[in-house]
């Protein structure tokens, strides 16, 4: 019997808690996906040794459909992995963790298929592939060049594993609602397909847009009264709340293009500041 | 002498580097040779996913010992000289030798152990890889496409020692990422194929890429498919996969509601995957994917598995194919003055107007007309192929009729940009907009149109034939030609920003594969009248000129000699027939082609040297216009004086009435004539008669002479 997706992410977790690494519970603010976890942001920064695994909420306003599209949410799950410095092994090592979940590689098609990562909001970018299985992407595995602007050395290995997405390959169902959430009947649809109706409705037409761009102005300068006070924690927190505060007001269609790259750049400003800090600290 | 093996295992290098990656690995493997003298026989290279290979074969076993001798100063020269020729030479002044007075260094280079030459090679290779990005890995500072696990390198069956990043080489490397995960020994470069196809990895790229292109194709004609030949395919599928092994999948039928070309591109872009057609020749409900494994189940969950995530993307494809038809390209279009096409040339929506004006004029100036074989399909009411839309009849082949669907066409083109299909899909702008131009009920002139006014696209393309089309297409190319000259964003060298020099050459294609006359100065001239019309984006600006419409017209002309130069058109002669303000594209190259036909017969080369020649008198006589006298009478002419006035007599008016009538080589065949009788004057008279009225007279000759050649042609730009 295929893993119910609780058991998913249980598997993984034993998995990797075998191979050293801290099992992290998720953070508890809005992001849009697990790398903004302070977990990995700030841990690939600087020389210090980490092996980190969690699973992370995320939120992506504009991708939310009510409900009603089978394979896209506005709000769903990631499994984050990082490993500083990456291991030789690490190829061999994520191969391992989908046999765990139950994954042939000699009956399923296995790929490392080239995908640059790149987060302009973090300053962040790396090297590596979406990992495909039988053509799905299921995975994001990148290893990192740098983060807040700054180099990482070591280089953190990250990789994401999208659980829906696996969890639907697994389980061999087409709609993301279908999904088996334990094996006593509860399925994913059950769970979260009313957060889904509502957090649209929410986040395309309730929203209140005046409230929001004052919030990230907010953010924006407690961001910066973090900074001063040299308070690197707090600071990339409120980093985190305007980028997704900026997300949201994307999905109400309230930033105009060339507002866009303004507000992405400002964000960034604030998370590099906060790497800095967190770098100046440790140092 | 032994052949060298060297192999660099890494994760997986990306498909599109690797191409260049193996060209790369043989240039600097043989400047690394070359440069320390070790000669080699051949060099092959290949690529899999996961490995850079290289065999070079029968490398000698050491270089050759080398003596260079350097002259140096003489013995008595300054001590800087000394000085400076030892640092040149590394030398200590005992080493150096004195013959005659003057100093000289023997450098000596003995013979080094391929071997050792190789370790170098090795290490220089791997430091200096043009990797298109690179990275780093771990704790190290080594940069490679992806961390770098392995070096094999052997020469014969001995191993090349060298350490790179704390990776020795060795002798081991390792089979298939899952039929053969474990280390594999070779032997060298003579089993390591072999061995390595033994452990499910081809080396070679072609064998590969070669399977790929018939696997595929078997794999389809065994579930009685065709499979649609993607060369680009077939190589990216080659660069993922060490064991490939093409599977046919297939996806729901109500699919093919979807534009064939998103479909194919999705399969295609997103999944790698080959396209295929039925029976029928249309797209058949059904791919090939090309596997990396041998899979324990003959592969029914591989297809399986690819079939469910190509209908997960198929279904995205269809929810904006369907929200897209439900809006009306008219209010899509309307959008577009939201969109800027450039800061000083407004919004698309400003582009759109100036382009539907444009064309429409093309139709009414009757540049742009239906062509007398195809005024039936103009002249029958036809029905829209869709469904839900209503027939749309086209009654006449009236300009008027023509100019509407034409301006109808113009307004639609670019509304395809706002919708989401575009969105998801930007290589696909103008098929979607015919797709939803067609399901929506437009006539079939009006979807064609916004189809293919894109086209041609370059060179290869096909260019269109149908009049609307021709019409917007022009006009769309003109239109951005003429903005970005006006604002100054021309091309230079090798920088084209806005590919201004690709819309001249498909300008110039439509116009002459559609045989349209005009002449382009007169065209761009109504070009930039739109662009600075009243409420446009330049209205209230500096105004243009006749200068700005004659450097466009220029543009396009040396653009025209770019392009006809594969045709073996010499430039020399367009720029001779330009000169006679010959600009209608299609005239310009008819005279071209019967001058170049001219010029390279006898009579032509032999004229042109006499014309040469009678120009140079005159110039040098200084003899122009201005002094020419009336016609004199013609009484006391020499023999050949008056059988030049003669020819000349008869043939000014033949080649003007041919010029007329655009018979250009009956023009050609009028100068011919004019060939004996002016090598015969040549010969026989002299100019420079001590006689001043013979002598004034002679030179008017010539001059009648040049000035009847140069009607036809400026001979004087013509080379030779």
């Amino acid at each position: 019997m295929s893993l119910s997706f609780q058991d998913l992410i249980l598997t993984l977790q034993h998995y990797w808690g075998g191979h050293g690494c801290v099992l992290l519970q998720p953070y508890d603010m809005e992001m849009g996906a697990g790398t903004f976890h302070p977990a990995t942001v700030l841990r690939a920064l600087g020389p210090d040794p980490w092996k980190a695994a969690y699973v992370q909420p995320c939120r992506r306003p504009t991708d939310g459909r009510y409900g009603e599209n089978p394979n896209r949410l506005g709000a769903y799950y990631q499994f984050q992995v990082v490993l500083k410095p990456s291991p030789d092994d690490l190829q061999e090592l994520y191969l391992g963790s989908l046999t765990a979940i139950g994954i042939d590689p000699l009956k399923h098609d296995i790929r490392f298929v080239e995908d640059d990562w790149e987060s302009p909001t973090l300053g962040a970018w790396g090297l590596g592939w979406e990992v495909w299985c039988d053509g799905m992407e299921v995975t994001q595995f990148t290893y990192f060049q740098q983060v807040g602007g700054f180099e990482c050395k070591p280089v953190t290995g990250e990789l994401t594993y999208g659980l829906e997405r696996l969890a639907m390959y697994i389980q061999g169902v087409d709609d993301v609602f279908d999904l088996k959430f334990n094996d006593a009947g509860v399925t994913y649809g059950d769970v979260f397909r009313e957060n889904e109706v509502e957090m649209s409705a929410y986040n395309f037409e309730v929203a209140d847009t005046e409230a929001l761009f004052d919030l990230f102005k907010k953010a924006a300068g407690e961001c910066e009264r973090c900074l001063e006070a040299k308070l690197p924690i707090p600071a990339y927190e409120q980093a985190i709340k305007a980028s997704h505060v900026f997300n949201t007001l994307q999905a109400r269609g309230v930033i105009s293009v060339a507002e866009r790259q303004a507000y992405i750049g400002r964000v960034r400003d604030l998370a590099k500041a906060a790497c800095g800090a967190w770098l100046e600290r440790s140092a | 002498m032994a052949d060298f093996l060297l192999e660099l295992l890494s994760e997986e290098i990306p498909a599109r580097m690797q191409a260049r990656a193996r060209n790369d690995l043989a240039r600097l493997f043989a400047e690394a040779a070359s440069e320390a003298g070790l000669t080699t026989g051949a060099v092959a290279t290949f690529s899999t996913p996961r490995r850079l290979v290289l065999i070079a074969r029968d490398v000698a076993d050491a270089t050759e010992a080398s003596r260079e001798e350097l002259k140096g100063p003489r013995a008595n020269a300054p001590e800087q000289a000394l000085e400076g020729f030892l640092r040149k030479t590394g030398l200590k002044r005992d080493q150096l030798e004195e013959r005659d007075g003057v100093y000289f260094a023997v450098i000596a280079r003995e013979g080094r152990a391929a071997a050792e030459v190789l370790a170098e090679a090795i290490r220089k290779i791997v430091a200096d890889f043009p990797w298109p990005k690179s990275m780093r890995w771990g704790d190290g500072s080594q940069r490679w496409v992806r961390p770098l696990h392995g070096i094999v390198a052997m020469l014969g069956d001995a191993i090349v020692p060298v350490e790179i990043d704390g990776i020795a080489s060795g002798a081991t490397t390792v089979g298939h990422r899952f039929h053969h995960p474990g280390p594999i020994t070779v032997g060298g470069a003579s089993d390591y194929a072999e061995k390595l196809r033994a452990c499910h990895v081809i080396v070679d790229q072609d064998e590969r890429e070669a399977l790929i292109r018939d696997g595929a194709a078997t794999a389809a004609k065994a579930a009685k498919l065709a499979l649609l030949p993607d060369e680009g395919l077939v190589v990216e599928n080659a660069g993922l996969t060490e064991w490939p092994v093409p599977l046919v999948g297939r996806f729901d039928d109500d699919f093919l509601d979807v534009p064939r070309e998103v479909i194919v591109l999705t399969m295609r872009t997103n999944q790698k995957y080959f396209a295929c057609t039925g029976a029928d020749g249309l797209l058949a409900p059904a791919f090939v994917c090309v596997a990396n494994i041998a899979a324990n189940d003959g592969g029914e969950a591989i297809a399986q598995g690819n079939a469910r995530v190509l209908a997960a993307r198929l279904a995205d494809a269809r929810f904006f194919w369907e929200q897209d038809v439900k809006v009306p390209l008219e209010e899509q279009a309307a959008k577009l003055s939201g969109i800027v096409f450039h800061e000083k040339l407004g919004t698309v929506a400003d582009k759109v107007e100036r382009v539907a004006k444009l064309a429409r004029w093309l139709v009414e100036e009757g540049i742009v007309g239906v062509s007398d074989d195809r005024v039936e399909e103009y002249s029958q009411p036809r029905e829209s192929p869709t469904k839900g839309g209503k027939p749309v009849e086209i009654p006449g082949v009236a300009r008027d009729m023509l100019a509407g669907l034409v301006e109808r066409a113009a307004r639609l083109a670019k509304a395809d940009l706002v919708t989401g299909m575009v969105g998801e899909f930007p290589e696909l702008q103008g098929v979607i907009g015919g797709y939803l131009a067609e399901a929506q009920g437009e006539p079939t002139a009006v979807a064609d149109a916004i189809r293919d006014h894109y086209k041609p696209v370059g060179q290869g393309d096909e260019v269109p034939t149908a009049p609307v089309t021709v019409a917007v297409s022009l006009a769309d190319k003109l239109d951005s030609i003429v903005g970005f000259f006006t604002i100054g964003e021309t091309p230079t060298g090798s920088k084209d920003p806005f590919a201004l020099r690709r819309a001249a050459i498909g300008a110039i294609r439509l116009i002459l594969e559609n045989g349209l006359r005009e002449s382009v100065y007169f065209i761009a001239g109504e070009a930039f009248g739109n662009l600075f019309a009243p409420g446009g984006p330049l209205d209230g600006h500096k105004h243009w000129d006749d200068q700005n419409v004659a450097d466009v017209t220029h543009f396009v002309i040396d653009r025209l000699k770019v392009q006809q130069r594969e045709a073996g058109i010499r430039q020399d002669l367009i720029d001779a027939v330009y000169a006679r303000n010959a600009d209608d594209l299609v005239l310009l190259l008819a005279r071209v082609k019967a001058l170049q036909g001219f010029v390279e017969t006898a009579d032509g080369t032999n004229l042109l040297v006499a014309y040469k020649r009678a120009a140079n008198i005159l110039k040098k006589e200084k003899w122009e216009e201005t002094l020419r006298q009336a016609q004199g009478e013609r009484d006391g002419l020499e023999g050949e004086e008056a059988a030049l006035v003669a020819a000349l007599d008869a043939a000014e008016p033949t080649a003007s009435a041919a010029i007329e009538k655009e018979d250009f080589t009956g023009a050609m065949a009028a100068l011919a004539s004019l060939r004996a009788p002016i090598d015969s004057f040549f010969d026989k008279v002299t100019v420079n008669d001590p006689d001043a009225a013979k002598r004034e007279r002679r030179l008017n000759l010539l001059l009648r002479f040049r000035d009847a050649v140069n009607r036809v042609a400026d001979f004087s730009r013509i080379e030779g």
